[in-house]
């Protein structure tokens, strides 16, 4: 008898958990986006097709300027911690230096810290910073863009390094030393060898920080002044206070934009798988 | 005749390009991790060490905080009933989700792993893409569902249950917790029942153990660092929630997440928020070194 083969009540019961556990994950989603398109002002009851929570949208400024910010703080800061998150990912897996074990142990603490804490710690710390710049220089600093900035950056160089160490791990050294070989000197090396090689890893790190940074609430909500909310932040303080269909809206307009980079990401993977075949035969 | 170097001057010469391409090679290492060194250090390491600091603090009347008087204050504090009831309703609320992740994925889990190369993956992914959506999004879906006079609601009453009332309840802030962690017990339990070997469970089945004594005593045990590393994956993040909690829970029910935060925002006791960041942080840094010890890092 085979292990893996099961008796018919448990083959009954797997099939049917399997079902269940896809419609659980599904049904709020899918029943969302059906609800954003309901004529009746009450969120959670159908009242007729209508678009007019998505014209609303367009038409709320609020919303308009805080999806900017949210674009523009995830553009910003995904550029800044893709280039410092692949070198050190560059650094930690190629190399030897002083103070190696001690980078190493510090990249992995912002992916299993509590978003609470982060958001603590970088208020605590703008807030001090402030207090001192105020004092030795005068200037009278605020909370803002900027602030939003360095905390996504803070948290993203951890994940886009822990993604591109996993491509240059599985990638073959020998050809950075035929390059050698072939006298390119270090920087034609990682231009023409490397860089291309890393090249998925890069792309997937810099979705994944991309996806992050669009969806932090936590961190944001503490770091963000006056004129520089984000959309995540805008909406969860509107959620707070009742629900709404345009909240609908909006919501689904963000799940659309998460499931773009998705997308994104499984298409880059799957072209990579491809191109790993090719390359191997 | 030509003279030959000496061995000696030969091996040391060769020893000394070797050692000097070694210090290039570790300076140069340096300069490429420096960037992001110098960035983590400015930007976690000293925000960290500022919070310890902090937790040592004493909050004076007006709510700003003295950095001149150190104590355990902040300490002390976390003994007292009502910071003491946060952090058990805490994690007895994280403990229910964990489990019912656990019973939940595990037969999922098995399922995927027993499938065909084709449908298995397609399964994982299935689980995925809820996963890479918005985090807020999918709290508000939930919102939405449980409302008063929303889907469900109007379901249950159509069939002559009566009315739900779920939202603003302990209840749906595991919904929430369960559907937003999920993947977290699924993908660890899914690669460890995938690797194990099954001509043990086949053994057992010809030594005439039933199936479910050769689940109990060899599929469950081999499995159990999927079952540990997925429990801590769940646990971690459901014991810090914050969103979630606020949304479901309506604030009612009151999580370390929300306290800290208030503590921050609203009550200005920094010390004592600090202080309770430090204590998460240290169930989150104890779990993670269990799951390495458990093998969670193969998984």
């Amino acid at each position: 008898m085979s292990g893996r083969s099961v008796a018919p009540t448990t083959r009954w019961i797997l099939r049917s958990n399997g079902a269940i556990v896809l419609a659980f994950l599904y049904a709020p989603i899918i029943l969302l986006a059906i609800y954003s398109f309901s004529g009746s002002r009450i969120p959670g009851e159908w009242g007729g097709f209508t678009t007019e929570w998505y014209a609303r949208l367009f038409d709320d400024s609020r919303i308009q300027k805080t999806i900017g910010v949210s674009v523009r703080v995830a553009l910003v800061s995904t550029v800044i911690a893709t280039v410092l998150g692949t070198m050190s990912a560059l650094a930690l897996e190629r190399f030897k230096f002083r103070g190696r074990r001690v980078f190493d142990a510090l990249l992995y603490l912002p992916i299993i810290i509590p978003d609470v804490t982060m958001a603590v710690m970088m208020l605590m710390f703008f807030t001090q910073a402030f207090d001192l710049v105020d004092l030795l220089f005068g200037l009278g600093l605020s909370k803002g863009f900027a602030t939003i900035v360095v905390s996504h950056v803070a948290f993203n160089i951890a994940f886009v390094s822990v993604v591109v160490r996993a491509r240059i791990a599985g990638m073959d050294a020998t050809l950075e030393q035929a390059a050698a070989d072939l006298y390119a000197n270090r920087w034609q090396a990682f231009r023409y060898i490397t860089l291309p090689l890393i090249a998925p890893g890069v792309l997937g790190g810099a979705l994944l920080a991309i996806t992050l940074s669009l969806d932090d609430v936590v961190v944001t909500q503490f770091v963000a002044g006056p004129g520089s909310t984000t959309l995540p932040v805008y909406v969860f303080s509107l959620i707070r206070k009742g629900v709404t269909p345009t909240i609908n809206a909006v919501s689904v307009i963000m799940l659309l934009a998460s499931l773009t980079l998705v997308a994104g990401s499984v298409a880059l993977q799957r072209a990579n798988a491809v191109r790993g075949r090719i390359n191997s035969e | 005749m030509t003279v030959l170097p000496d061995a000696d001057v030969l091996e040391t010469a060769l020893g000394e390009a070797e050692r000097r391409e070694e210090a290039a090679q570790r300076r140069r290492g340096l300069i490429l991790a420096l960037p992001s060194f110098a960035y983590m250090i400015l930007f976690f390491a000293v925000p960290l060490v500022i919070v310890l600091v902090y937790s040592f603090a004493t909050r004076t009347s007006t709510g700003s905080t003295s950095l001149s008087d150190w104590n355990l204050d902040a300490y002390r504090k976390l003994g007292e009933p009502i910071v003491r009831n946060v952090v058990i309703r805490s994690i007895v609320l994280a403990l229910i989700t964990t489990v019912l992740c656990l019973v939940i994925a595990y037969p999922f889990a098995y399922f995927c792993a027993t499938r065909s190369v084709t449908v298995r993956n397609l399964l994982l992914v299935a689980v995925m893409i809820p996963f890479w959506t918005n985090f807020l999004v999918r709290n508000y879906a939930w919102r939405l569902l449980l409302s008063s006079g929303g889907p469900i609601s109007s379901f249950t009453e159509s069939i002559g249950l009566g009315p739900t009332e779920i939202l603003f309840t302990k209840t749906a802030v595991v919904i929430g917790l369960v559907y937003a962690y999920l993947p977290f017990m699924i993908l660890p339990l899914f690669a460890s029942i995938d690797r194990l070997d099954w001509r043990l469970v086949e053994a057992s089945r010809d030594l005439y153990a039933s199936g479910p004594a050769s689940f109990r005593k060899v599929v469950l045990p081999l499995t159990m660092p999927g079952v540990i590393a997925g429990s801590i994956l769940v646990f971690v993040p459901s014991m810090g929630a914050y969103v979630t909690p606020e949304l479901l829970g309506g604030g009612k029910e009151t999580l370390l997440g929300s306290y800290i935060v208030t503590q921050f925002l609203t009550a200005r006791n920094w010390p004592v928020g600090a202080s309770l960041s430090f204590v998460l942080m240290s169930v989150m840094l104890v779990s993670t070194i269990i799951y390495f010890r458990a093998g969670g890092k193969n998984l």
